[in-house]
């Protein structure tokens, strides 16, 4: 067993050394799976990923990030571990990264034996429910780094699990607000064949009737995207979506595709002229690398200076997850886990994410309540809540499930 | 579906709707012509006599503007503006010499300090700074600049007569309030990632202490007699008062506009009056000067400036407090004693500080 890389000063994690070495091994990380031994000061957080199949761009502009997640996990524990100067205390970061779920069971259950409570994921929902549920873990803290699954978070949330990035609710209830806001209220719901993406359309469906925006028509997209590769492939393309698209009367026409499919294929070619949302075109996200409000300028530069490519919703998630660790020990005065925990579940923590107001965990379902970002590839177009959407308690509890219809009853 | 969410609720609250969106689209003012003729008429001759009789209460208010690289500079009597100085890439921080001939000025993409002289406009000299200086303090002898580097976690120290960095002091992430005590013992610099005010020993150049303050401090200012700092937290939207002595947080100002969405209540610039009247603390996107009480630290009044307004300076009486506001790219003027906006004056592109210099 190898120690943990210290990332206090080089940055040198798991994936710099092991991504280049070889990205194709099917173990990348595991090897470095074992916590270190721990200091007195030492804040042990322990980076569970699952290296998922990829699927090919749409387009080649864009390079195919192989880190994304770890890479702002590393990022948090340097920022943790310049404040922790002064505190005395060291975020020590220990990722496992592969494509075997079961390596990842293995390493998260050695992990607990040795003493480990706070745990990022980067993994499906089955996987992650699979952690949580372990033996041993119920006293330990799983911040799901990546996932946009409404079930974590209602029906099958578990009371040990905290979820970083918005849900898919609280991303339809942005992109509503939005039109809301300008008064499109009529759109046409194109949905792909993806699991994610029928879950992404009946969000879009929940916060279309919860902010009164009128879905005039509801169709699947059926048609095979490859054409879009051949010569000459765009003129099919073309037809495709303007047969898709006719005989409807809409204003916006919002996309549900998250395995980037066909999105990318349906601005200027429907049959009105009408702007896309949703998945693509104008897209609610956790982050963005267009985004440079309230100071993002900077995350992203020490990002990008660090990870040599733009931060990814996955990197922000990881990043918010090692930070709200950093955040509750500093404050909290402790690196004690259960200390740690339960600071960051009570309701004095706050974190700063660089998007305005301060975030903080929904003690109902463990949501992290967060601004949501509506940009496009270029610009930021706005930012959810929109003005006067308001709250009782808090306005960002305008976006997602909110405490008198959550379905989480685990306490 | 949540009933505080529901399409009829947003309908009920149009009206707080338009007023916290009007709130956050105010138009600079527009300068007060009226009273402008009336003091001309009774005052013209009286006040250019002054002008000329004692030309030294003439001042003069330089504004750096973060977006068209640019100080602008006016006359404090006539609020015009005198020259308009090109300088290096994205100035902030402005701060004056000791001897009030010169400005130092952190044009942060450049990565470095330029020296712009007062007497001819022109920029002297060029000081380094080691990566993205956003704000510095000046040693009351005038010899040594406290510069923090945004970028890199320190704060540089710089020997202004050799232009030489003489140390670099690590610190927490994004440093960039900084001040010296009136004893030259003490320097803070506030880290906004990091949610410190750092106590740096100016004889060792070591941290001392660091105190958690709310989240994202921005700035930091001693009180005249030292006793006391005031820190800005810009995402908290609070000022903490911190015992100089014990290094404890004494107490924290809160700020509450209802007409002003909570995440644009973002504290900011702070300027203390020297009679301990009034502490002006900047609020941001909230588009306000609100006016504290530093003896209850209860907030007295809240005044509609431009919009983001981010620091400020006093004209060398104290009877005007001049700030700069990002958004609406103009100068608001302050009259300390009727705690009113009686002007605004546009300026450059993203206006950031604001310096006077007699």
């Amino acid at each position: 067993m190898v120690a943990a890389p210290r990332l206090g000063a080089g940055l040198l994690g798991c994936a710099g050394r092991q991504l280049a070495a070889s990205v194709a091994a099917g173990v990348l990380c595991a090897a470095l799976g074992g916590p270190a031994s721990a200091a007195a000061s030492d804040v042990g957080v322990v980076y569970l990923s699952l290296d998922r199949h990829q699927p090919t761009p749409s387009t080649a502009l864009e390079p195919v990030a192989s880190d994304t997640g770890l890479r702002g996990a590393q990022l948090a524990a340097a920022d943790n571990n310049t404040t922790g100067r002064f505190t005395g205390q060291s975020t020590v970061l220990t990722p496992t990264v592969s494509r075997d779920p079961e390596a990842l069971v293995v390493a998260f259950g050695k992990a607990l034996a040795a003493g480990q409570r706070l745990f990022v994921t980067d993994v499906p929902a089955g996987l992650l429910l699979r952690l949580a549920d372990s033996k041993g873990a119920g006293d330990a803290v799983l911040l799901d780094a990546t996932s946009a699954d409404d079930s974590l978070r209602g029906a099958d949330c578990r009371a040990n699990t905290l979820h970083l990035l918005p849900s898919r609710a609280m991303l339809a209830d942005a992109l509503m607000q939005y039109l809301v806001t300008k008064d499109w209220r009529r759109i046409m719901l194109l949905t792909g064949r993806g699991p994610g993406d029928g879950l992404y359309a009946d969000a879009v469906r929940r916060a279309a009737e919860k902010f009164q925006v009128s879905i005039r028509t509801d169709r699947p997209w059926r048609f095979n995207p490859a054409a879009q590769q051949a010569d000459t492939g765009h003129y099919q393309v073309n037809d495709e979506v303007v047969k898709a698209t006719q005989g409807a009367s809409y204003d916006v026409l919002v996309v549900a595709d998250e395995a980037d499919n066909f999105g990318d294929e349906l601005a200027y070619r429907t049959d009105a002229p009408r702007p896309v949302a949703g998945t693509h075109g104008l897209m609610p996200e956790a982050w963005s690398p267009v985004m440079d409000e309230y100071a993002s300028t900077q995350l992203q530069l020490r990002f990008r200076r660090m990870a040599g490519r733009a931060m990814t919703v996955a990197d922000y998630g990881a990043w918010l997850a090692v930070r709200a660790v950093g955040e509750a020990a500093t404050r909290s005065g402790s690196v004690d886990p259960a200390r740690v925990i339960a600071y960051m579940r009570g309701p004095d923590f706050t974190l700063s994410g660089y998007k305005g107001p301060e975030l903080s965990f929904r003690h109902w379902d463990g949501q992290l309540r967060q601004p949501v970002l509506l940009a496009d590839g270029r610009s930021l177009v706005s930012v959810a809540p929109m003005p006067g959407f308001l709250h009782e308690k808090n306005d960002l509890d305008s976006l997602g499930v909110d405490e008198p219809e959550t379905q989480c009853h685990v306490k | 579906m949540s009933r505080e969410v529901s399409g009829s609720f947003c309908k009920k609250r149009t009206k707080e709707l338009l007023i916290s969106w009007r709130a956050l689209q105010n138009v600079p003012r527009q300068p007060d012509k009226s009273f402008l003729v009336l003091f001309f008429k009774k005052e013209l001759l009286f006040a250019l006599f002054l002008l000329w009789a004692s030309p030294a209460f003439a001042f003069r208010i330089f504004v750096s503007n973060e977006k068209d690289n640019t100080i602008t500079v006016l006359d404090g009597a006539t609020l015009k503006i005198t020259a308009t100085v090109p300088v290096g890439a994205r100035p902030r921080g402005i701060v004056l010499s000791q001897d009030g001939r010169q400005l130092y000025i952190c044009t942060s993409d450049a990565d470095h300090i330029e020296v712009l002289d007062l007497a001819s406009l022109k920029v002297t000299r060029v000081l380094p700074s080691n990566p993205d200086p956003e704000y510095m303090a000046l040693s009351h002898d005038g010899k040594t600049l406290y510069v923090a580097n945004e970028d890199n976690s320190q704060v540089s120290v710089l020997d202004v007569a050799e232009g030489r960095i003489t140390s670099e002091i690590p610190v927490g992430v994004e440093p960039e309030g900084m001040a010296v005590s009136p004893d030259d013992k003490v320097v803070i610099c506030t880290s906004e990632t990091t949610s410190m005010t750092h106590f740096i020993d100016v004889a060792t150049h070591t941290v001392d202490a660091s105190v958690l303050v709310g989240t994202r401090p921005r700035f930091a200012v001693f009180t005249k007699d030292g006793s006391r700092i005031w820190v800005s937290s810009e995402v908290a939207g609070t000022v903490a008062v911190i015992d100089a002595a014990t290094h404890k947080v004494l107490h924290t100002v809160t700020f509450s506009l209802p007409e002003v969405p909570t995440a644009a209540i973002q504290a900011v610039g702070i300027n203390l009056t020297e009679d301990g009247r009034y502490a002006f603390v900047d609020l941001g996107p909230a588009n306000r000067v609100a006016v504290v009480d530093p003896k209850t630290f209860e907030v007295e009044k809240y005044l509609l400036v431009g919009q983001r307004v981010w620091h400020g300076a006093f004209s060398p009486d104290q009877k005007f407090l001049y700030t700069a506001n990002g958004i609406s790219n103009d100068m608001s003027v302050v009259d300390v004693d009727a705690l009113e906006v009686t002007q605004s004056v546009p300026v450059g592109q993203a206006p950031w500080g604001v310096v006077v210099a007699q």
